[in-house]
């Protein structure tokens, strides 16, 4: 029998229905895994190992019972340690949470564990998923299990900022993990590693007890190591919840009954603007690949324009900072979490100390961005500017659409890079989300499969963007990619 | 136009004022949780994981705070927008979870609307003066902070974050402190009868920032103060004077007015610096990511004017129109959702208790209620709300003048037991024997024995000396103990003495 820790969601929820083997041993089986890797990768910021096997023996005992198992039964997953979850620390991987076991536990954990899953642990991120790397955790990087094949060792980065959780995934740590996309930290970091990952429609998954980033762009996803995997976590994720202003009130899909990988009828847009001077020659091959799989699976290739492409990052990069800095002006060591009160302090001064401990440099700098770009005199030039590129961008994707039904792009311009080698470039280091961007500004369904291996040995990955609420649409082009790229290579076990 | 100026050293002064009125929306639970806003509870009792800005809680518009918003709006006149949007007020203080107040800057849900205040020749209010309201946008009430429960630290009670507010912002349309304490009573009157405000300002549930500046008459607008917070209309006409006579004194000192906030002391009635212009706060507004444009549609609108009761001006026009009150009765009934409430009730009960249309009896209910009535709860020190006597008591007693029963003065009298004892008035009557006599009968052997007894009076009556017609009523009545139906007795009296 193959290692219960090579299995995904379908096969471990279909071999405990089945009585193939028990969702405690499954359960025991993940923890270990999780446990000895601890050390090497730092994916988990906690285990929970009892959680995993407190899950798995309700899932056992209800299949003793005869009952009905839930989309997840049996299937242990990580959480990412950006989701409330009930008297169980939440961090957001900084400091200012150390220690914070919220009263309550966020919708979408709280479906999953519903649907049956359990948890085993909080997946390490960046901090306030602000980062590319997992490089700027209050709790230590997070290292990818993957090694470049030049024989050197270097330690590579997960991706980020749900580098927690691509990391976990790769090294079997898991089946299933859940992430969240505010700029690409679901699709970057399963690039990264050879994972799969799925940004659903903006407002598909409620926000409802999710450390907020930035709200307009935040959305939670599944991330696994199929397509299939991805389905199947979805459905159990999403969903309207009336504590989320912002939710859909829209019926939740059977999208695992429906996946197909025939793509006959189907239109693949490529946009012109995505192929930029100087693009990896590894990635322009993957998604050369990735084109041809496509037609192979009967889709018809149109070429597309994405015209205001360049101005995404920019964008970006005003609108999500300036939600960030009101966002996180509610830590302030007032109510929970760090204080920092030196002797005499008045309140500012308790403010300022709070803040200046609790808060990493790339959580300051975006705050500080932030700020800047909504203070009286440069809200025009700045936020309403971006207001304004951003309302064009989502035009430019409706009108796309027009001429085809999904949009199909490399997910990052690079495989993974060493840690450390972007930390002194903030510039470079968001350049790396240039391709996950747009489409969350847009707030479009978009999702990473694994393509292949570029020549040093490290997984790329290619982006499928649907329209809104056509996550069947990126589903089914992501399964006709996974059938034909056969990725099945693994990271050679090292820690 | 008002004529109020003030007098300085150099000349006179007009002055400009505007209110930003922050009223606290009736509802039971928050503007964006579920949490109650009972006024009084125990600190921190009435606070939900949204109202203390846990990490990933989110706000969800209260759709009663927003109706209560709209049917305000209806009230003044006002454009209501059918799409509005909520912005982030960002700042920091302790009594501030978020960091930020959820409120609407840059699309407030009514629009430009307008109330016409009570003339007041005594005070220097027109008839018919407008004043212009601009906007009225609902927002996010902060915590308190309490200072005085810790020798080196202050508490913080997160009861009131969250509460609904309504900012009704007026246009610089006031000239006077009577004018604008005429606007603020008015206002209040406004929101009673809509019932979306109780306006409780002792309470902080209706409180004002006063936005003072002076000028030479007929010239541009002067450099404004804005005093925050002042919760009741009294305090709001001392803040103006104070604050307009103290701008007078810089300008004439050859000073300059400074734009700053100011605070207004209630014991000294002075105001004084709080902070200027220069250190104001950049909040960094910014359209709230957490929340959908408000939209409201057509049904949603109608439910809304629907569910108007009837507004003081109406109310007043109609008491004199239909009901045929005096102008003065009218303004004094209506002006309070307790006193006409009160009025309609002890009306409707008053004529159904006689068997006659409201309007027929709504002179004698109006007259009895504001002269008498009232001057009795004074006398105990009460108001309607613990009135001893309800108004089904009172149109009783009132039936019973109505039908002859018991006379106007001798009701009087049963009033006053009636406030001692409690006891129904017919009940009070029968005991203490104060039945009105009408028997043409008795009435006429008592006038033969008053006119048998005063013949000198009849001659002098007959020889033209009409006056003495009250002396023979008073006698009569007398020797009926009070009793004697006065109309029956002057009609006797009347017939005897040719």
């Amino acid at each position: 029998m193959t290692e219960l820790t090579e299995l995904g969601v379908a096969q471990i929820r279909d071999g405990v229905a089945g009585g193939d083997f028990t969702a405690v041993e499954v359960a025991q089986a993940f923890n270990a895994n999780v446990a000895a890797a601890q050390e090497a990768l730092n994916a988990f910021i906690i285990a929970t190992p009892e959680k995993a096997i407190e899950a798995a023996q309700a899932t056992d005992a209800k299949r003793a019972r005869g009952e009905a198992l839930g989309k997840m039964g049996g299937v242990p997953i990580g959480m990412k340690d950006l989701f409330a979850t009930f008297d169980v620390q939440t961090t957001a991987a900084s400091h200012m949470l150390e220690g914070f076991k919220p009263q309550y536990e966020s919708t979408v954990s709280q479906k999953l564990w519903d649907a049956g899953a359990g948890m085993l642990g909080k997946l390490n991120l960046d901090q306030f998923a602000m980062g590319s790397s997992n490089e700027t955790s209050y709790f230590g990087n997070v290292i990818s299990p993957w090694k470049r094949n030049d024989g050197g060792n270097a330690a590579l980065a997960p991706g980020g900022s749900s580098g927690g959780s691509s990391s976990a995934l790769a090294a079997r740590l898991c089946p299933a993990a859940t992430g969240t996309d505010t700029g690409g930290s679901i699709r970057q970091p399963a690039a990264f590693t050879g994972t799969t990952g799925i940004k659903p429609t903006y407002g598909r998954c409620s926000r409802w007890g999710v450390v907020a980033f930035a709200s307009s762009l935040d959305q939670a996803g599944p991330m696994a190591r199929s397509v299939q995997d991805c389905a199947i976590m979805l459905e159990a994720m999403a969903g309207f919840d009336a504590k989320d202003s912002t939710s859909l009130d829209l019926p939740v899909p059977n999208w695992e009954a429906a996946l197909s990988g025939d793509m006959k009828g189907k239109k693949v847009g490529i946009p012109k603007e995505y192929r930029v001077d100087g693009l990896d020659e590894d990635v322009s091959k993957s998604w050369d690949d990735g084109i041809a799989w496509l037609k192979d699976a009967g889709a018809e290739i149109v070429e597309i324009s994405l015209p205001h492409t360049k101005y995404a990052l920019p964008t970006y990069y005003i609108i999500a900072p300036a939600e960030a800095s009101s966002n996180l002006a509610r830590y302030d060591g007032v109510r929970y979490g760090l204080r920092d009160l030196p002797d005499g302090a008045n309140l500012q001064d308790m403010y300022a100390a709070t803040r200046a401990a609790g808060f990493g440099p790339e959580v300051k700098r975006r705050i500080l961005i932030g700020t800047y770009v909504l203070s009286a005199g440069f809200y025009d030039a700045y936020y309403t500017q971006a207001q304004k590129v951003r309302a064009l961008i989502a035009q430019d994707f409706a009108k796309a659409f027009e001429q085809c039904d999904v949009i199909l792009a490399p997910t990052a311009p690079s495989a993974a890079f060493g840690l450390g080698e972007n930390v002194d470039d903030p510039l470079k280091m968001y350049l790396n989300d240039v391709f996950a961007v747009p489409a969350s500004l847009a707030g479009l369904p978009a999702m990473s499969v694994p393509a292949g291996l570029n020549r040093e040995g490290l997984p790329l990955g290619l982006q499928v963007i649907g329209k809104a609420f056509d996550e069947q649409g990126v589903l089914n082009a992501g399964l006709a990619l996974e059938q034909r790229a056969q990725f099945s290579a693994k990271p050679e076990k090292w820690w | 136009m008002s004529t109020y100026r003030i007098q300085g050293a150099t000349g006179d002064w007009e002055v400009v004022i505007g209110l930003e009125v922050h009223a606290q929306v009736t509802s039971n639970s928050k503007l964006f949780s579920g949490s109650a806003t009972a006024f009084g509870a125990e600190p921190n009792s009435q606070v939900s994981l949204i109202d203390a800005a846990m990490p990933g809680m989110l706000p969800v518009p209260n759709r009663e705070c927003i109706r209560q918003a709209v049917r305000t709006g209806m009230a003044i006149e006002a454009q209501i927008n059918k799409w509005s949007r909520f912005d982030r007020k960002n700042y920091f203080y302790a009594d501030l979870p978020q960091g930020y107040q959820i409120s609407q800057l840059y699309h407030p849900i009514v629009g430009e609307g307008s109330l016409t205040i009570d003339a007041d020749e005594k005070a220097g209010i027109p008839a018919d003066k407008v004043i212009g309201i601009e906007r009225i946008h609902v927002e996010q009430d902060a915590g308190k902070l309490m200072h005085d429960q810790h020798p080196t630290m202050s508490y913080v009670d997160l009861n009131r974050s969250g509460v609904a507010l309504m900012e009704i912002v007026s246009r610089p349309d006031m000239a006077s402190p009577a004018e604008a304490g005429a606007y603020l009573s008015k206002l209040r009157t406004i929101l009673r009868y809509v019932g979306s405000c109780d306006g409780n300002m002792d309470q902080g549930s209706m409180r004002a920032d006063v936005n003072v500046s002076v000028r030479r008459p007929g010239e541009e607008l002067g450099t404004r103060t804005e005093t925050k917070n002042v919760n009741s209309v009294r305090f709001v006409m001392q803040a103006i004077e104070h604050e307009a006579s103290r701008q007078v004194d810089v300008l004439e000192a050859g000073g300059k007015i400074v734009q700053e906030t100011r605070l207004f002391d209630p014991t000294t009635g002075s105001t004084r610096s709080m902070r200027s212009k220069e250190d104001a706060h950049d909040y960094r507004y910014f359209p709230d990511p957490d929340l959908l444009p408000l939209e409201l549609d057509d049904a949603f609108l109608e439910e809304c004017r629907a569910s108007l009761p009837e507004l003081p001006d109406a109310k007043r026009a109609r008491y004199v129109g239909e009901l045929g009150l005096s102008a003065y009765n009218a303004a004094v009934l209506t002006a309070d959702v307790d006193t006409f409430a009160w009025f309609e009730a002890l009306l409707a009960e008053t004529a159904s208790a006689q068997g006659k249309q409201p309007a027929e009896v709504a002179k004698q209910a109006a007259n009895w209620l504001i002269s008498e009535f009232f001057g009795a709860l004074n006398k105990q020190g009460k108001s309607l709300e613990d009135s001893p006597v309800s108004h089904e008591q009172a149109a009783e007693l009132l039936a019973l003048v109505g039908k002859g029963t018991i006379s106007g003065s001798i009701a009087k009298q049963v009033l006053e037991t009636m406030f001692e004892t409690g006891d129904n008035a017919g009940v009070i009557v029968e005991r203490e024997g104060l039945k009105q006599e009408s028997d043409t009968g008795a009435i006429e052997a008592k006038v033969d024995e008053i006119l048998a007894a005063n013949a000198d009076k009849v001659a002098q009556y007959r020889e033209g000396k009409v006056a003495l017609f009250g002396f023979f009523v008073g006698q009569t009545m007398k020797a009926m103990a009070g009793k004697g139906n006065p109309q029956v007795v002057n009609e006797i009296l009347k017939a005897k003495l040719g």
